[in-house]
């Protein structure tokens, strides 16, 4: 039977469906929930990863070191991961902490051309015997040969596994099997796929990965992650056991953590909505959501054409500053249209 | 904490070379540049440009690479024995450029110390005093060695001293730059933390505020994105009537020697914070205009050097 590593960020990537506000409450309940379930990787964090709790993306409401240590002293199965984007956070200020509060599973992010970014960043993990895994984001942004360039690049740097981030959920299922393809066949170790739902493709596009070859997929209980949310675990478990694949998950417990996490750990369940739908088609990251629905009430401009104009800019994921910019200037030919009448 | 400031913030800004000076000049102070990456070459090229510096020597380690090819074909006299260049003949100059790697430089310090020559380090190393021309300009000559922080320090610091200046109670301050891919080197994507790192000691120094963060983020897109950096703070109470005029003012200053230099968002309050954003043309040098990064640290480097020269020229009148 093939067999599916399963990652669960939901503490990571559901930070940002509430502005990183997550408690030390919802991080223990939602550990225990899953450590019982049998969740091989419980990822915990600032949606951005270590570090980046900023004006630009979000404070975190709790600092990461407690995120981390209430995470680890309620995980005794799963092992705890955390998330790296190099120019956010550094090895000595917050990787090296996070290793060693008893981080077991390190993911060092870049924008999917930049993988040379990571290679300390993995090197580092790997040396403190930790599993050091390459997140490439955005992977709808590059062709299957560039990421497999990327991908190699990662390899070479000791990397345990690759994961492709579609961060912008603007990949349909025949994307993501032209990628897994040339990915898996031109790669040595595993590849991972991490989906957002904006286009409605997440659950489609994880199985189009695994059936291409893939052999780690992230999923998030309800779906709780950034924008339209991720690949809803709990449905992920389902579909995989329906197809064959085995994940050593319980499908009962994980139902149940399932529910747990929206009593205890969501205000509300992420849902597909129209900027969501927008930001998908447009390949701007999920991120940007929260942010696009306040800046456009402030400068009175439609969301929907931010997210597309934003697009047009070919923003990456952590460019959340530039759409103020965008907003002001949307605003201003509006207003020059509007006096040229 | 007690913070450096300007007796009056809207003064005119004091001891900037005019660089295009038809008085004609006694003899121009020699630098040595040692790297011959993007910031190295690029370095070069504007040197010739200056009134009074002249780059007696152009040090690299690979004698074909694009830079030493270069400076050979513009004349300009090349080596590509590293660091043992200067060793050889450290009479060849005055003042040497760093433009390697904060590993490197941090060797290369002792020695060029102990050779009596002053420098300006471009690398992240954070060994030498902190230089931001639009700051402490007039600070900087009694140091042997100088630190040029980094792009987005370049970019930054200076916004924030200003909102320093105007704003009694500070919590926090912030700056994310965005550049290309296309402008970053392999020793700048080698160099993220220390870039970090160094960024953010700076914003300490010149802000007086122990509370500060650094982003850089690498954006890839066709055509290259110019340099782009936001710098927001944390304000008790935001004052912008009293910040804009110091912002303005300090651009004006930035502008004398970073042409390229522009305002895009002039300071607005959002989101419980003031925030404002630049974005750096470059002169098109060695990388296109979009490589503002490249520039603006350079420009700053070039500012400091033709400080040196000037006071050297008043110090030893020939």
């Amino acid at each position: 039977m093939k067999h599916v590593l399963i990652s669960d960020p939901t503490l990571r990537d559901g930070n940002h469906a509430v502005m990183h506000q997550l408690n030390s409450t919802q991080i223990a309940a939602y550990c225990r929930a899953a450590d019982e379930a049998g969740l091989p990787i419980v990822e915990v964090g600032h949606g951005n990863g270590l570090a980046a709790a900023s004006l630009q993306l979000g404070l975190s409401l709790v600092p990461d070191k407690e995120m981390l240590e209430v995470a680890r002293s309620n995980l005794s199965r799963s092992q705890l991961g955390v998330f790296i984007i190099p120019g956010f956070g550094t090895i000595k200020r917050d990787l090296a902490p996070a290793i060693e509060i008893g981080a077991d599973v390190v993911r060092v992010g870049s924008h999917c051309t930049e993988a040379d970014t990571t290679a300390r960043h993995l090197a580092y993990a790997r040396k403190h015997g930790k599993k050091a895994y390459g997140n490439l984001m955005m992977c709808h942004m590059a062709s299957p040969a560039t990421l497999l360039a990327e991908c190699r690049k990662m390899q070479s740097y000791g990397a345990d596994g690759v994961v492709l981030m579609d961060s912008a959920g603007a990949l349909l299922p025949a994307d993501v099997t032209e990628r897994f393809k040339v990915l898996v066949g031109g790669l040595e170790i595993p590849v991972g796929f991490h989906a957002h739902n904006n286009l409605g493709m997440a659950i489609a596009n994880s199985i189009a990965a695994v059936e291409a070859g893939g052999r780690i997929l992230d999923g998030t209980a309800r779906g709780f992650g950034a924008g339209a949310g991720n690949a809803q675990l709990e449905v992920l478990i389902a579909v995989l056991q329906q197809l064959g694949y085995e994940t050593n998950i319980d499908l009962y417990k994980v139902l149940d953590l399932s529910d747990i996490a929206e009593k205890q750990v969501m205000k509300t369940v992420p849902i597909v909505r129209p900027t969501s739908i927008v930001s998908g088609m447009a390949g701007v990251v999920s991120t940007f959501a929260k942010h696009v629905d306040r800046i456009s009430v402030q400068y009175a401009v439609d969301p929907r054409d931010l997210f597309f104009e934003l697009g047009r800019r070919k923003v990456v994921a952590g460019q959340e500053d530039i759409i103020i910019e965008v907003a002001m200037d949307l605003a201003h030919r509006r207003d020059a249209v509007s006096q040229a009448r | 904490m007690s913070l450096p400031r300007l007796l009056d913030p809207l003064a005119p800004p004091r001891g900037f070379v005019a660089t295009n000076l038809s008085l004609p000049r006694p003899e121009k102070l020699k630098v040595a540049i040692i790297g011959s990456g993007n910031i190295g070459t690029d370095l070069m090229m504007k040197i010739r440009r200056s009134a009074s510096l002249e780059c007696s020597l152009f040090i690299g380690r690979n004698p074909d690479s694009l830079g030493l090819v270069r400076a050979r074909e513009m004349g300009v006299p090349v080596s590509s024995a590293g660091i043992q260049a200067i060793i050889d003949r450290p009479d060849l100059c005055n003042l040497v450029f760093d433009a390697t790697s904060a590993a490197e430089h941090a060797k290369h310090h002792p020695i060029l110390k102990a050779l009596g020559l002053q420098v300006i380090d471009m690398t992240p190393s954070r060994v030498g005093a902190m230089a931001v021309p639009a700051i402490n300009l007039e600070q900087l000559a009694a140091h042997q060695n100088v630190n040029m922080v980094s792009c987005g320090g370049q970019a930054s610091t200076p916004l924030a001293y200003a909102i320093a200046q105007t704003h009694a109670e500070v919590e926090y301050y912030e700056v994310v730059s965005s550049i290309s891919s296309l402008s970053a080197g392999p020793a700048t994507r080698a160099n993220l933390d220390e870039y970090i790192d160094t960024t953010e000691t700076a914003l300490r120094k010149f802000t007086g505020c122990a509370n500060t963060k650094t982003i850089l983020i690498l954006n890839p897109a066709q055509p290259p994105i110019h340099m782009q950096t936001t710098v927001s703070a944390k304000v008790a109470t935001a004052d912008l009537d009293r910040l804009r005029p110091v912002v303005d003012r300090m651009v004006a200053t930035i502008q004398r020697y970073v042409p390229g230099y522009q305002m895009i968002v002039p300071p607005v309050f959002e989101h419980n914070r003031v925030v404002m954003m630049v974005r750096v043309t470059g002169l098109g040098d060695f990388l296109p205009s979009y490589a503002g990064n490249l520039d603006i640290i350079n420009c700053a480097a070039i500012a400091t050097a033709e400080h040196f020269a000037l006071c050297r020229t008043k110090k030893e009148p020939l």
